[in-house]
């Protein structure tokens, strides 16, 4: 039982792993998010494999040291956030062009290029969607991380 | 910019925002971000009034997301791209009874939650709530009414269990989750079934190249079980008295409205994505014997309940069944010669009875709730004596069951009227089982207000807070404004609702074009 002793952390070989893995998978995570209008997957889908990072610290490290970095409030905040700026552009559609969720962005120089064809690798399109996909990236990944969080809390105090 | 054009957007945009920015103001000041929800829930019905008196007059409203001219739906070869949102009269008269209830009950949540237990991701709950009511009687496509469904259960079911340090409330938001979890399976099974066969979701289009099969038979049984599960008609009934019982006052009130939304759902599935293309009178018998049985079962398990809230569940249980009686004669006379004189007539019952009812339930909840929160008690054994000193109180509980009893001049008698009448000319055992019930609800309301107001003195107990005077008081004055004026109501919003649900080619056009 070396992880009661051990505050709730795992075996360095586990932590060190962990921690130089770490970037990996959140730059992994924002891959899928920038790439959700081109290939699948998306801001769901990159939002949670930044929160499995935040699991896995969590594993290795153990709540309490986690908590320290990465507070619950500022994580249910930033669901907040991403939450608004998906409606807001959704807004913005309707109140600068046409209507609700109009993608007014397409034709501008930022994220307007609509190529013909095939899209493989140009990010700098879709209009509106590449926004909607980080806000919901950001939604996402805080939220998912709330919940583990609240988990490990409530698994904490049972002990 | 046609403001009017973009309002069904904006009024399921609104909340949905200021949903998500009231847990930031909550982290700046209370009073404000409290002042900002019920700012937010006043222009809501500001704009639900505008946007229905424009349904009222003009017809149908349609909404496109996200297309360049919202009024107009792109069509490529009979396929609707994109989401529409569909606004008809009944649609509008739905979204009345959503708007006002959230906002009495709005103003009432203001004293009644304490500070302290995530009051902000309350509010954001309920902004929520309401995004999913509007969501469902505005939507024009079945997928999106499948989403708009879940995300109500979802926001009802975290607040039922909001109290959620007593063992009850998780016990009924358990039974409600589980509920509705398989009514909204029912739905997407439904849903897949009449994706698989016409590759399509928009509600207007299925209707329109629909043939009458074994398959669309499946998805009807499924979609109709569903709904009446979801409105807490007998025999699915047993989640509402668990879950009404539970949850704190305001949000049984809107819990009430919540599963008229799926009552909504129920008439917009049999009216206009089958209509006259289905077996209407034997589906009418159905949804008769649905509320006759809600009806009876309901009130006489009122009868002998000592929990104010729990006797008060029952009773929404049994108003429910007026509801599916009017409606269902309704259908089982659509076609027939007689719909345009007595079937409208039955319709207009039914369909007047669910703003009625949702409006003195949700006052009878409410009072409830101003009782508990001085007595800190639901039992009415432990009552009595409280027109002493909470008179307006008393005043509301008296307003409230004289109208769900149906006397006049409130303005449930109004709506048991046309169902009385229509009805007796169907079948006069109809008629005669609907006054019985209605006697036994006088009877049992008698009881509770005996018990809880009359008598000495026993707890010395100040009036209720402003805030839920205020709420109380907002319900009352539209219940007291129907009972004059029924004559209006009827002509000028219930019978364009009617009109709305039975004429589906209307409904068909307005989105397909001629």
């Amino acid at each position: 039982m070396s992880e009661e002793k051990n505050n709730g952390r795992m075996s360095i070989i586990v932590r060190t792993i962990a921690s130089s893995v770490f970037p990996f998978i959140v730059i992994f995570s924002f891959y899928i998010i920038m790439h959700g209008h081109l290939t699948p997957g998306g801001g769901f889908q990159g939002g949670s494999v930044a929160a499995s990072a935040i699991v896995m610290l969590i594993a290795a490290y153990g709540y309490r040291k986690v908590d320290e970095r990465v507070k619950e409030n500022s994580l249910a905040c930033i669901e907040s956030i991403g939450a608004i700026i998906f409606v807001a552009v959704a807004f913005v559609g309707l109140f600068m062009a046409a209507s609700f969720m109009y993608n007014f962005l397409v034709g501008s120089p930022f994220f307007g290029e609509i190529p013909h064809g095939g899209n493989t690798g140009i990010l700098n399109s879709g209009g509106i969607l590449p926004i909607l996909n980080i806000a919901v990236g950001l939604k996402v990944m805080a939220g998912l991380s709330a919940v583990v969080a609240v988990m490990a809390l409530s698994a904490g105090e049972k002990k | 910019m046609n403001l009017i054009q973009q309002m069904p957007a904006i009024l399921i945009g609104m909340p949905l925002i200021a949903a998500f920015l009231t847990p930031i103001i909550d982290r700046v000041n209370k009073k404000i971000r409290n002042g900002f929800v019920i700012v937010v829930l006043i222009l809501e019905e500001i704009f639900m009034i505008t946007l229905a008196w424009h349904v009222f007059t003009n017809g149908i409203a349609i909404y496109t997301m996200g297309a360049s001219n919202p009024s107009i739906v792109p069509l490529q070869a009979a396929v609707p791209i994109r989401i529409v949102l569909e606004i008809d009269g009944m649609s509008a008269f739905m979204g009345l009874i959503s708007a006002t209830v959230c906002l009495a009950a709005g103003i009432y949540s203001i004293s009644f939650i304490k500070e302290g237990n995530g009051k902000g991701k309350y509010y954001t709950l309920l902004l929520i709530m309401l995004v999913g009511m509007l969501g469902m009687e505005f939507t024009g496509d079945l997928f999106n009414l499948f989403v708009f469904l879940e995300i109500l259960s979802i926001t009802s079911c975290a607040l039922i269990a909001y109290r959620n340090w007593y063992g009850d409330a998780v016990e009924g938001a358990f039974k409600y989750m589980v509920v509705s979890n398989i009514a909204a399976l029912f739905v997407l099974f439904a849903i897949g079934l009449l994706y698989s066969r016409y590759d399509l979701l928009n509600i207007a289009a299925i209707s329109k190249i629909m043939e009458y099969g074994s398959l669309e038979k499946i998805a009807l049984v499924l979609l109709v079980s569903a709904f009446a599960m979801k409105c807490g008609a007998v025999p699915m009934h047993f989640w509402a008295p668990d879950s009404y019982t539970v949850a704190p006052a305001p949000i049984t009130a809107i819990l009430v409205s919540a599963s008229q939304a799926s009552l909504y759902a129920l008439f917009r599935t049999c009216f206009s994505l089958y209509g006259n293309l289905m077996d209407y009178h034997s589906i009418g018998i159905v949804l008769i014997l649905f509320g006759l049985l809600s009806m009876f079962i309901g009130v006489t398990m009122a009868l002998p309940q000592k929990d104010i809230k729990r006797l008060m569940a029952y009773h929404a249980v049994s108003q429910t069944g007026y509801m599916l009686l009017g409606v269902g004669v309704g259908l089982y006379l659509l076609g027939s010669s007689n719909f345009n004189t007595y079937g409208v007539k039955a319709m207009e019952g039914g369909i007047f009875h669910i703003i009625n009812h949702a409006m003195y339930k949700g006052l009878l909840f409410l009072t409830a709730g101003a009782i508990f929160y001085r007595l800190k008690t639901r039992n009415l054994n432990e009552m009595g004596g409280l027109a002493h000193t909470m008179k307006f109180t008393s005043i509301f509980f008296i307003i409230g069951a004289l109208a769900i009893a149906g006397i006049p001049p409130f303005n449930g008698f109004a709506s048991k009227l046309l169902i009385y009448e229509a009805c007796y000319k169907v079948n006069p055992i109809l008629s005669i089982i609907a006054m019985l019930v209605s006697i036994l609800t006088l009877a049992s309301f008698v009881k509770v207000f005996h018990s809880a107001f009359m008598g000495p003195k026993l707890h010395d107990v100040e009036e209720a807070p402003k805030s839920l005077l205020i709420g109380m008081g907002i319900l009352t004055f539209v219940i007291i404004l129907f009972g004059l004026f029924p004559g209006w109501v009827v002509n000028n919003i219930v019978h364009p609702a009617v009109t709305a649900l039975a004429n589906r080619i209307d409904y068909i056009n307005a989105v397909m074009g001629g």
